[in-house]
């Protein structure tokens, strides 16, 4: 009942992940890959799946999966944040992989995750635009969809549809897609444009909770990502004012900077409860799920901001350059904020769930 | 919030909910919810809520048998904590006896110490007070300069304390004084026990904000107390001190997350009815407010856990402690400016609602136990590491 705390085993993936991340997603790294046009490295990510299994991490063993659950999938994100790592796991595992699972059609989920869960497939979820889907002897997608997160490396994307009679998640195989790569402010986290002209796609639900409980899966998965990308910003804050020095003393002596980065502290902890409480929900199909999604997504969006803001106000003058990593965590905390609804967006949702 | 806090100790919880449904009646079925840390509101009443509590054998339910304790767990204390803010029962009086002066003497009194001392404070004949702070001493407490010095067998106290909590019903003090003359900061401290009812002790309450006698002033002049009530030893009071200040009071958690949550849930109640002459932007900040709640009470549930687990959660409290304080102001603001108007209009003789208290009561927690500024000065140190501040 109470918050667990971190068990043995979950310590010990967060250990075998950050080890991974260490030697494959250094800052180098980072900066290599956000500079190409699909923004990640392939053979990587294969070795993601083949030898760590981190795509299908919570993917059912019956699709190929390890068949852990959230609780495990949370450490990932949450080191996956803090490594910024360039690859196309959220649009993968947080909203394509969760939206066959939560679809229910158990021949798209074995025609489609054992290549997600094995590194093979890079997968994503197509909502922003319109698009419509005709039905005749199959069916068939035209229209427009942006923000499509990772669009550009996807060898398989869900597609949000509208039909005659409501709306359809198709999927379906890129090589008909028209695609365009958006450059954005944040480079770690690639967006395309994909146009659909008649394109023959597979109905995999037609269903509206399904998008709604992925949604809600993915809210909770991004703030575990946003918890580890504040944690890290904090830290680089904190070591750098333990050795930068001014007026003859580390600048972390005066309770200016001091006070400052025990605020962001307070933020990263405050995040951290808000996660574990989504991540439980998540775990136990909880009734509260959708309220416990939209607070974790609220909060750790603007405390992200926050925390790193204040790593560039720390850092000062060195922070505002490109060559500091300082301005990659801001870009990804800000990108993040307006991913899957803004803060000010789920907070007038609470509201309505709260009845106000 | 219902929490099931799992099979061992769910016979337990319901020997807990039939004997407060039993008793939780009359004086203090009325002052059901009355009280707080700080809070003055119905002390007699509260008081004679502890001494029911006493005879159903509900105090010290972790203290040793041998003191009149009941020998349980500290599960058992969280459960009954718990239960007892679930059914709304008044706060109780005698807080600064059962969970702070207590469970210090506990950890290092002396056992002549401890069988004179415990029992009457479960059997609520004596109350205590606690004399650390002194007008020169508050948040830099090592420069307390009330002093006390070996006359015979007993100590002589001079000097002045203040904030003391309901000194003027205290019948003991715990009092943090130097001894030795020569000393400095946190060397050559004592803690002593001295008896309030005596000609060298006066107390003068003060009134705080919300015009309720809650803490005192305490003057010493050549007040006496006998030599071995010395708790730990002389010389070394500052690391009684901190022992006391250290005890993670576990029990308290969810007693005041249960007390946010109520007045949270009363806040939504006042904007619903209040309809659309509530700005959408203080909604907005009210969401903010339930989210705030909503994320302290997994904190809380994540502290407990570790402290059942056996972890000392240390500085980690800070955090929480930082966090809530600034929360509970901002719904005491948001509260009073839902009530609008209204909201302003107090009973009879500064007579306040819980509305009200809330909004003034509040600003003591960001002071009181260690102020905000403190607080981030010992997260930055002990959490992240940062160096200290030089000293001059």
């Amino acid at each position: 009942m109470f918050a667990e705390v971190a068990t043995e085993e979950r310590e010990e993936l967060r250990g075998v992940v950050r080890s991974f991340l260490d030697r494959h997603s250094t800052e180098e790294d980072v900066r290599r890959l956000m500079a190409t046009r699909d923004g990640y490295d392939a053979g990587q990510w294969q070795r993601m799946g083949r030898e760590l299994g981190l795509q299908g991490l919570a993917v059912p063993e019956r699709y190929g999966g390890a068949g852990f659950g959230y609780g495990e999938l949370g450490v990932v994100f949450e080191e996956f944040g803090r490594a910024l790592v360039c690859a196309p796991y959220f649009a993968t595992v947080a909203l394509a992989a969760e939206a066959l699972l939560r679809a229910g059609d158990e021949t798209a989920a074995k025609d489609y995750l054992p290549g997600i869960a094995s590194g093979e497939t890079v997968a994503t979820l197509a909502m922003t635009g319109d698009t419509r889907a005709r039905h005749a002897d199959g069916w068939f997608l035209s229209g427009e969809k942006t923000h499509v997160l990772d669009g550009c490396a996807a060898d398989l994307v869900l597609v949000v549809a509208a039909t005659d009679t409501g709306t359809g998640l198709f999927a379906v195989d890129t090589p008909r897609i028209d695609r365009e790569s958006l450059p954005t402010v944040d480079q770690t986290r690639k967006q395309a444009r994909l146009r659909f002209d008649d394109v023959p796609a597979r109905l995999v639900s037609e269903d509206d909770s399904v998008i709604t409980r992925t949604l809600e899966t993915a809210a909770v998965l991004l703030a575990a990502e946003q918890l580890g990308g504040a944690s890290r910003a904090l830290d680089l804050a904190a070591d750098y004012a333990k050795i930068r020095v001014q007026y003859g003393r580390p600048i972390g002596s005066f309770q200016a900077v001091k006070h400052r980065l025990a605020d962001m502290l307070v933020d990263v902890e405050c995040a951290r409860s808000a996660v574990h409480d989504g991540l439980r929900a998540l775990a136990e199909d909880a009734p509260d799920l959708p309220v416990a999604a939209a607070t974790a997504r609220a909060f750790c969006a603007e405390a992200y901001t926050r925390v790193a803001a204040g790593a560039i106000q720390v850092h000062g003058g060195i922070g505002f350059t490109w060559e500091h990593p300082a301005h990659l965590y801001f870009k990804r905390a800000k990108s993040s904020e307006t991913l899957l609804g803004s803060p000010a967006w789920h907070r007038h949702r609470l509201a309505g769930l709260l009845g106000i | 919030m219902e929490l099931d806090f799992g099979p061992g100790v769910r016979e337990f919880r319901d020997e807990v909910r039939t004997w407060l449904d039993e008793h939780l009646v009359g004086e203090f079925a009325e002052h059901r919810g009355i009280g707080g840390p700080a809070d003055a509101e119905a002390f007699e009443v509260r008081l004679e809520w502890d001494r029911e509590l006493s005879a159903g054998g509900w105090l010290g339910l972790s203290w040793p048998q041998e003191y009149g304790g009941r020998g349980l767990g500290l599960l058992e204390e969280i459960v009954f904590a718990y239960e007892c803010t679930r059914a709304a029962a008044p706060y109780r009086a005698t807080t600064n006896a059962l969970d702070l002066f207590g469970p210090m003497l506990l950890a290092v009194g002396s056992d002549e110490q401890q069988r004179r001392f415990l029992p009457p404070i479960l059997r609520v004949e004596e109350q205590w007070g606690q004399g650390f702070s002194e007008p020169g001493a508050g948040s830099d407490l090592a420069s307390v300069r009330c002093r006390a010095e070996l006359d015979g067998d007993e100590w002589v106290i001079n000097g002045q304390k203040v904030w003391t909590s309901l000194a003027h019903v205290a019948d003991w003090l715990y009092v943090l004084v130097r001894t030795d003359p020569a000393s400095e900061r946190h060397r050559g401290l004592s803690m002593l026990l001295v008896p309030r009812h005596q000609p060298g002790v006066e107390v003068r309450v003060i009134r705080n904000l919300a015009g309720q006698s809650e803490f005192a002033e305490v003057f010493f002049d050549d007040a006496r107390t006998a030599a071995d009530l010395v708790v730990g030893e002389a010389g070394q009071g500052w690391r009684t001190a901190m022992a006391t200040l250290g005890i993670e009071r576990g029990a308290t958690l969810l007693p005041q997350q249960l007390s946010f949550e109520r007045e949270i849930e009363a806040l939504l109640a006042a904007v619903r009815s209040a309809g659309d002459t509530v700005a959408p932007s203080v909604r907005d900040e009210v969401v903010r407010a339930w989210m705030s709640v909503r994320v302290m009470r997994t904190t809380n549930l994540r502290t407990l856990g570790e402290i059942l687990s056996g972890r000392e959660p240390g500085a980690q409290a800070g955090i929480a402690k930082l966090y809530a304080s600034t929360a509970h102001q901002r719904l005491g603001h948001l509260a009073a400016e839902v009530a609008g108007p209204a909201g302003e209009i107090t009973g009879e003789d500064y007579r306040l609602d819980a509305r009200q208290r809330t909004f003034l009561l509040s600003m003591a927690e960001t002071i009181y136990g260690g102020s905000s500024e403190i607080q981030r000065t010992i997260i930055g140190e002990r959490l992240l590491g940062l160096p200290k501040e030089p000293r001059p």
